[in-house]
């Protein structure tokens, strides 16, 4: 195995452009288990931790464009307030050592439908900052994820950042696992209202072969929420948000969970975590 | 990088050289100017272009516990194989080599992380804590004296690395609750379930 340390983002580019098949190592929590057990034995491995502009965040036109390689532990302590939903989801990973050195751009590399960072990626409507020697182009989160462990990606291309607004509305998620620590989600939800432009922005984790949002729920709840005076949701509401999001899933019977009881849990997620961010929104109005 | 309020650039606009890795070897990069297309990053221009270390056995040295030790490792060495294999510091513990047990929790630079989980040759520039470091001499760490006051283990096989977490988790002050120590020290699992006293050293630490 060869080990590639660009110090730059454009030497990191040239390098994957040479060596396509070349695995990049972040935060290396995907990357060194693959490594330990064998799964995978890289040719050339590329060190994308010295490049410090992948370690930064900024605002750009009042977005957020974030670093890939900044870890968990720092969107929680830097970003939490911006993007609730995402440092919601970014708690519940792994474990204090895991969230110090995993990042979000290492769980997009991995595209595992049970990435705890891609429902709220897609309930913000996130975008992915990919590039290579040859440009950059930005791939919604709806749109890059395209099988289980693939996305839109090509061979010489590196994840640089992602572009998300700040929450505009309460943000939820909520994860079904075994226990509260260091457990790949059963299945798990993320929820983002949008008063500003009046929607309801879903992303359903682990029941698919892909992360991805639950569009049908989200039409009819955007037809059934009156911004301007908010009541207190309808159980029948809240309970056919829940169906709508089950329905968009595919799930498997696996180690982790059947699909039935996935199915469920998701209609259940999703009809609390509404009724906890409408609740939210009515208050602070 | 984009100046605030610009657009990101999607396109061919910029013209950035980029150096050309020639083969492996230790600091090749010889500065061909080749034009490429990136829309972030200007480059740092460090003069000494990427770093390609080849298949085999690389020299490094790695600054543990306050000293510098120099060996020879392959590239997919992991820390905690050096720091036990190579090293001879075998306080810190392979219990899964996964990253989903703590026992061979280390800081690097101050902050915890699974040794498991990380290359040696990663880690080359940074300051390495391992169990062994703790003590001063004969003087053990106000940690490792709080785990002997409350018998806060059984076998002892995860007691380096829930140490090791313990001495990162009360500098980063998560002390202010049983709950709160609990729920971040939830990287190291105790199979002997030595919970509840881990958990009162770690008070007496804090307290
Ligand atoms: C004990 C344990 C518990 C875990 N718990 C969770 C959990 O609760 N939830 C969860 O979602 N995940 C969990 N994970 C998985 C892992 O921590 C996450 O997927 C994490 O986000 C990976 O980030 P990383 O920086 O460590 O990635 P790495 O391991 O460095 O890389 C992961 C993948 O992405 C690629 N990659 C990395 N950076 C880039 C880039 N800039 N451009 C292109 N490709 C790139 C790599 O080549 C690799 O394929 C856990 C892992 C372990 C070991
Ligand atoms: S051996 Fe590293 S976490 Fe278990
Ligand atoms: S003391 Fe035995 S595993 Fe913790």
């Amino acid at each position: 195995m060869e080990f590639h340390k660009p110090r730059t983002w454009p030497e990191a580019l040239a390098i994957k452009a040479e060596h396509p098949d070349a695995t990049p190592i972040a935060g290396g929590t995907d990357v060194m288990v693959e490594l330990n057990f064998d799964v995978h034995r890289p040719d050339v491995l590329i060190d994308l931790t010295e490049i410090a502009e992948l370690r930064e965040w900024f605002t750009v036109d009042g977005r957020y464009r974030v670093g890939s390689g900044v870890p968990y532990a720092r969107i929680i302590d830097e970003l939490g307030a911006t993007l609730p939903g995402l440092a919601m989801a970014s708690r519940t990973v792994g474990s204090p050592q895991i969230r110090n050195r995993g990042t979000v751009g290492g769980n997009l590399g991995a595209a595992s439908p049970a990435g705890d960072a891609h429902p709220p990626l897609l309930a913000a409507g996130a975008e992915i900052e990919v590039a290579s020697v040859r440009g950059t182009r930005l791939i919604p989160a709806d749109e890059f994820y395209t099988g289980v462990k693939r996305n839109a990606m090509e061979p010489d291309e590196l994840i640089a950042a992602f572009h998300i607004s700040p929450a505009d509305g309460p943000q939820q998620f909520a994860k079904i696992g075994t226990r509260n620590a260091m457990v790949i989600a059963v299945c798990s939800f993320g929820l983002a209202l949008h008063p500003s432009t009046r929607t309801v922005g879903t992303g359903v984790g682990s029941a698919a072969p892909t992360p991805r949002r639950a569009a049908d729920a989200e039409a009819f709840i955007a037809g059934e929420l009156d911004w301007d005076s908010p009541l207190p949701l309808r159980d029948s509401v809240k309970r056919r948000f829940g169906e709508l999001v089950a329905q968009s899933a595919s799930p498997i019977d696996d180690v982790r969970g059947t699909a039935g009881y996935r199915q469920h849990a998701l209609s259940v997620m999703a009809r609390r975590t509404l009724g906890w961010a409408w609740d939210e929104y009515r208050r602070n109005r | 990088m984009y100046d605030s309020g610009q657009e990101p650039v999607r396109d061919n606009e910029n013209r950035l050289s980029r150096r050309r890795v020639l083969g492996s070897g230790a600091l090749l990069g010889a500065a061909t100017a080749v034009g490429t297309t990136v829309g972030v990053g200007s480059g740092h221009g460090d003069p000494a272009g990427p770093e390609v270390l080849g298949a085999g056995g690389v020299d490094i040295t790695l600054r543990v516990n306050g000293r510098d030790r120099a060996l020879r490792v392959e590239p997919r060495v992991t820390l905690l194989d050096a720091l036990r294999e190579r090293l001879d510091l075998t306080g810190t513990k392979k219990g899964c080599d996964q990253g989903a047990c703590g026992a061979c929790t280390v800081l690097v630079d101050g902050e915890r992380v699974n040794a498991c989980l990380t290359l040696a040759i990663m880690v080359r520039d940074k300051e390495i804590t391992t169990i062994e470091g703790l003590a001063r001499g004969d003087r053990l760490s106000p940690v490792q004296e709080a785990f002997l006051d409350r018998d806060a283990f059984q076998c002892g096989y995860c007691t380096p690395g829930q140490i090791v977490s313990a001495t990162a988790l009360i500098a980063e002050g998560h002390t202010r609750s049983a709950e709160e120590i609990r729920e971040w020290m939830s990287g190291n699992i105790c199979r002997c379930a030595a919970y509840p006293n881990i958990v009162a050293a770690i008070e007496d630490v804090a307290r």
